[in-house]
């Protein structure tokens, strides 16, 4: 072997060796969790609410929250983030406005989510008056949840060949009709896709929700838009660094059973890209 | 007719969208600016910007941001210096060494590790990670800066490792054969014609993993030991600019010094990411021309 292959060989199995240094942990931190987790999940762990200072009991209502919280995040983030990727793919021009809003969506995503977590704080608890409320939290992740949307959508948009677009208009559709009829339905698999995974985000995302709407104890379920509600995230936090005594196997549990959660919505969202590509016809 | 101006309110509605993404930026910066400022009016910009003492409840308080800021410091460059080479390295093994297969377990393993909660990763540092480092290195605590750069290193991972991933990928075939061509090897290409080819893009995913880092917050509050002083070493605890809002939100009340100080924390916060993600957004355009 030439001098040449030997430093080759040398230089892949090294590099092997450093993305193993990225594997490895990312196995054994879902092993762990899962390996410690597993025990202490039940059925009534699932469906009852927490007792005894949250040491004993269920996680039920931080599920309830987190589901409500997922629900309303995406119906207030998804008109304004399709209709915006619309814009930026079928309407607009290269003028100052649209590199202003492709900035916008740039530095959206860059922006801590803790600092969404004062500004929701800020304009939607204090200034609108919603208090801790579902409609204050909802609103806060929707904006986080913005870009992630607005991205996809873009793709799946861009992704659809022009020549439909151009047929459409030569039969004498107007824009919209083009869009409607002969655009959206082919991104919508896209679309979906994008949408799971920011909403799988906004999820186990803690921070915005701190100070909006997350409750750090409230063993019923929310009565209305304008209550607290307890949120899987912030109840692995509180439970994990407030509570003294808690019995780790229930955090363990907790932790668990948010990782599933997340997973979960992955998947559907792989699933759905799967789908999708089986299924285009370009 | 009616078509025409159905046609007409939807356009508005598109419009508006695109309009209303530029609003929320604006919104975000001005509304933070707006309660900082309210600081300003009884303390001192100065004293905040160079303060070296961060004592919120303490008579008369204090607001200074240098021992925040030193620590969100310390936490942020332990972690890049661990994981950009690791993520570049890793990214180069993906793009161009793993077979396909390999290639595309590696790369959901990747995804996988982007989508778990921040709160789960400070969770095991605080049961796990932290408690082995102290036992390992012989620490006082294992809740100190070290702690939070592994994990903070770990959850920039994704960010780096995809983004250069694709921009090696993206590097134009013909520079790869011509290489080839005159006798290159794989390794000697990679090293020499890809990287070098595909560094725009690298450094923007670098940019982004640095603004990731520094906004994380969770997994910082849990495990770097919340002590708001200048720490001396990286085994000490601190606390970061996140972590600091984050904690002390819930207990300053509405509309005291301490709640405006923590809002002008946050404008520190929304500046830097801002201009990271300028100059990362400007290094990915480069690439992709």
């Amino acid at each position: 072997m030439s001098g040449a292959r030997v430093r080759q060989n040398i230089a892949f199995g090294l590099m092997g060796l450093v993305t193993m240094l990225v594997v490895l942990p990312i196995i054994l931190t879902l092993w762990y969790v899962v390996a410690n987790g597993i025990g202490a999940i039940s059925l009534d762990f699932i469906l009852q609410p927490p007792r005894n200072g949250m040491r004993e009991g269920g996680i039920f209502p931080a599920i309830v929250g987190t589901f409500i919280l997922i629900v309303g995040t995406m119906i207030l983030s998804l008109p304004i983030g399709v209709l915006s990727a619309i814009y930026l793919v079928e309407y607009a021009k290269d003028n100052l406005f649209t590199r202003l809003i492709k900035l916008a969506v740039v530095n959206l995503s860059g922006i801590p989510s803790i600092v969404y977590g004062l500004f929701g704080l800020t304009v939607f608890v204090v200034l609108l008056r919603l208090g801790t409320s579902i409609l204050a939290g909802c609103m806060t992740l929707a904006i986080m949840s913005l870009p992630v949307i607005i991205t996809a959508t873009k793709e799946a948009l861009e992704s659809v060949p022009a020549s439909y677009r151009e047929i459409s208009l030569s039969l004498g559709a107007t824009k919209w009709q083009t869009v409607r009829h002969c655009v959206l339905p082919y991104a919508i698999p896209g679309i979906l896709t994008g949408t799971v995974l920011s909403l799988s985000r906004a999820a186990g995302e803690t921070a915005p929700i701190l100070f909006t709407v997350a409750a750090f104890y409230l063993p019923r379920l929310p009565r209305s838009l304008f209550d607290q509600v307890m949120a899987l995230p912030y109840h692995l936090y509180v439970i994990s660094t407030q509570v003294p005594n808690m019995p780790l196997s229930l955090s363990f549990a907790t932790a668990f059973v948010l990782i599933s959660l997340v997973f979960l919505m992955n998947l559907v969202s792989i699933i759905l890209r799967a789908h999708y590509r089986r299924k285009r016809q370009w | 007719m009616r078509r025409a101006i159905t046609e007409r309110i939807i356009e508005t509605c598109i419009r508006l969208s695109g309009l209303v993404v530029i609003l929320f930026v604006v919104l975000v910066f001005l509304f933070l600016l707006k309660d900082a400022v309210l600081l300003f009016g009884h303390y001192p910009l100065g004293q905040f910007l160079l303060g070296t003492k961060w004592l919120p409840i303490s008579e008369p308080p204090s607001f200074g941001i240098i021992p925040l800021l030193i620590g969100s410091l310390y936490v942020t460059a332990g972690a890049i210096v661990l994981c950009v080479p690791v993520g570049v390295i890793s990214a180069m093994f993906i793009a161009e060494v793993a077979p396909g297969p390999l290639k595309g377990i590696l790369k959901s393993l990747v995804e996988i590790l982007a989508s778990i909660p921040s709160v789960v990763l400070g969770f095991i540092g605080l049961v796990w990670l932290g408690p082995f480092l102290k036992d390992l290195l012989g620490l006082r605590t294992g809740q100190c800066g070290l702690t939070g750069s592994l994990l903070l290193a770990f959850m920039a991972l994704p960010t780096i490792i995809s983004i250069s991933e694709d921009a090696l990928a993206s590097v134009p075939k013909a520079f790869k054969e011509a290489a080839y061509g005159l006798g290159a090897t794989r390794w000697q290409t990679l090293w020499r014609i890809c990287l070098p080819a595909a560094s725009s893009g690298i450094i923007a995913a670098v940019m982004l993993g640095i603004g990731r880092v520094i906004g994380e917050t969770m997994v910082v509050m849990m495990v770097t030991g919340n002590s708001p002083v200048i720490p001396r070493s990286i085994t000490q605890a601190l606390r970061t600019l996140t972590a600091t809002i984050a904690s002390e939100m819930g207990e300053a009340v509405s509309g005291s010094e301490h709640y405006y100080a923590l809002f002008a924390v946050g404008l520190v916060l929304f500046i830097s990411t801002f201009l990271i993600n300028l100059v990362a957004d400007a290094f990915l355009r480069r690439a992709r021309q």
